[in-house]
């Protein structure tokens, strides 16, 4: 029994952990933006973490039931209501056939994950659920969700116990200002001693262009280049390369002005340089963050990279303890 | 020696050479070759590109310092590899100055170079051809190697099979695009491409082919087994057609009826750097054989 789409919010599409494999086709590997929150969701709900669910960017949909079913809201500040009656975030939700889950006004973050006991049963393409529009991959034909949309559910394990929450200990949101830990490399050497100083120096505003395929940024300083005759192949501007693959969360600056972060959906390869890369355990921090958050770039090594990623893992044990 | 790097704690980047050639091209093609044949545990995604590539790990499964140790190794046998290289060749249809990218050029004139002509007509003059017809004949005349796969969805990037001083080089746009037809053959730099799905682009648009390349639900015939055609390493020759083979084409495309002239190949860096235009009249050869 489907639920309905009664209306879409502005971008709501079907997302579970992506489709890797395919990035060498230029097939990026997709997947919710914010993978522990997604993961959450879905264990509160009582599904397998990788279970498909919805990604509502800002605004929520309105959804309705066709059979009893458990839910959970995970993510940003985006009050749930059931029928109207506001609900907790970050807690399994009983819904009853017929009724309707809709959403508040956002009040941090930017993205909300909402599981639904049994998953959403769309057609996998390439092994995901998850919605890649540019190539017309999974979602609902390819694409977001429209009202007079009707979802598909799996079977449900049952397992869900209405009532429980993740400790707001374990739950992560941005602050009023952002700080995101970068590894320097890939063609960090193409800028002066002075622009990598910077660069870390520097508060950053999220632009308004900051989707799924990547994150862009503003109001640092222009980066300066260190000169060199530009190989045969390669664009003439500075920031040009000849063209590469990009790796997932790589810093790209085009002209050496707005750096952009590639995300979830991101192009595999191009022509500009990148001075560095997102360290994995901030990807997710990422599809948290609204235009105009003052974010600075934090310098780290491999071993603060690996160490945060332990500590990202040990959070989800957690969640994973909280719901046994 | 190339330069390896990492791309935080999930990618090594691997720069075989600043700038493009075939020597580089082959360099990164065996060494993410002999990457897969190894099947290193933790290794995900093995991306290669023009004179480089990049390969995606999951370091809970093996410490980065390990595998940039074990790349360093493989690189050093790679190198001792024979550059050669079992392929195919593809004829692909093009239909140069056609009315839908003439259609989109003229819509974003004010981000091109010459406001005044088309693109093909800017290419020709500053590559030093007295015509357009001349430049196409230059642009389909030695084939192109498939040297990457990726921006999106399956669209490749080619580079002439030519030396250095017959190579065409074009900028590409001032601004980008916001359109581009879908199945645009493009320029830009020193690489072609084709626009694999519609959408945004700074490369120079040159003309246009029927033959399907990217096919998320598989309906074409010949992109049933997967959805994407071109695989890098891959020999294109383009085939200038014109109005009329085009639409019977895309008729044939649409009727499942369409099948693209592939011949397998084989393919050797050393017979090619030798004897360049001996080498591509073998392979006009193989591929018009029959």
């Amino acid at each position: 029994m489907p639920i309905n789409v009664i209306s879409a919010g502005i971008m709501t599409t079907i997302q579970d952990l992506g489709r890797p494999g395919y990035y060498h086709l230029g097939i990026p590997m997709g997947g919710a933006m914010d993978r522990f929150a997604l993961r959450s969701a879905n264990l509160l709900v009582g599904n397998d973490e990788g279970a498909a669910g919805l990604e509502a960017v800002f605004l929520g949909p309105e959804l309705e039931f066709t059979e009893d079913a458990v839910v959970a809201v995970c993510g940003a500040e985006l009050p749930p209501k059931i029928d109207d009656v506001e609900q907790p975030t970050w807690t399994a939700l009983s819904v009853r056939k017929g009724q309707v889950l809709s959403f508040g006004f956002l009040n941090l973050g930017a993205r909300a994950y909402i599981a639904i006991s049994g998953g959403i049963d769309t057609p996998p393409d390439l092994g995901s659920r998850s919605t890649y529009p540019i190539g017309t991959l999974g979602g609902v034909d390819g694409r977001a969700l429209q009202p007079g949309d009707s979802l598909p559910l799996g079977i449900s394990s049952g397992k869900a116990t209405p009532g429980t929450s993740v400790p707001a200990a374990l739950r992560r949101l941005p602050g009023s200002q952002a700080e995101l830990r970068v590894l320097p490399g890939l063609y960090w050497h193409r800028i002066t001693e002075g622009a990598q100083q910077g660069f870390f120096d520097d508060t950053w505003t999220v632009a308004n262009e900051a989707d799924r395929m990547g994150y862009r940024f503003k109001g640092g300083r222009q980066l300066e280049f260190v000169p060199r005759e530009q190989p045969y192949s390669a664009g003439s501007n500075p920031s040009n390369i000849t063209d590469a693959c990009y790796p997932y969360g790589s810093i790209q600056v085009p002209d050496g002005t707005e750096p952009i972060v590639l995300h979830r959906d991101a192009v595999s390869g191009g022509g500009y340089f990148m001075l560095g890369t997102v360290i994995s355990a901030d990807m997710d921090l990422i599809g948290q963050l609204q235009p105009n958050t003052p974010t600075r770039f934090v310098k780290v090594d491999m071993d603060s990279a690996l160490s945060a990623r332990k500590n990202r893992s040990s959070m989800l044990d957690g969640v994973r303890e909280t719901v046994d | 020696m190339s330069r390896f790097t990492f791309g935080g704690d999930e990618h090594i980047f691997v720069e075989v050479a600043e700038a493009m050639s075939l020597e580089a091209f082959f360099a990164s093609l065996s060494m993410t070759n002999a990457v897969r044949a190894a099947e290193i545990e933790g290794v995900t995604e093995i991306c290669p590109a023009n004179a480089s590539f990049q390969m995606r790990f999951d370091p809970d499964q093996i410490h980065p310092d390990a595998l940039m140790d074990r790349l360093r190794l493989m690189e050093a046998d790679a190198a001792k590899a024979e550059a050669k290289l079992d392929t195919r060749i593809i004829e692909v249809p093009v239909f140069y100055q056609d009315p839908w990218t003439h259609e989109t050029l003229m819509r974003f004139r004010e981000r091109h170079q010459d406001p005044n002509g088309t693109d093909l007509e800017y290419a020709a003059r500053i590559n030093g051809f007295d015509t357009v017809e001349a430049f196409i004949e230059a642009h389909s005349g030695a084939p192109w190697f498939v040297s990457m796969v990726g921006f999106v969805s399956g669209l490749p990037f080619l580079y002439q099979m030519v030396d250095r001083a017959r190579q065409i080089k074009v900028p590409k746009y001032l601004r980008p695009r916001t359109d581009t037809p879908k199945q645009t053959v493009g320029y830009g730099g020193s690489f072609s491409c084709i626009y694999s799905v519609r959408g945004a682009g700074g490369y120079q648009m040159f003309g246009i082919t029927p033959m399907t390349i990217y096919d998320p639900k598989q309906e074409v015939p010949y992109l049933k087994d997967f959805m994407v055609f071109f695989r890098p390493g891959d020999i294109v020759k383009w085939r200038p057609i014109g109005s009329a083979e085009y639409d019977q084409m895309i008729k044939d495309v649409q009727a499942g009826r369409f099948e693209p002239r592939i011949r397998e190949v084989v393919f050797s860096l050393d017979d090619f750097n030798a004897d360049p235009d001996g080498t591509n009249t073998r392979l006009m050869e193989a591929l018009y054989a029959d």
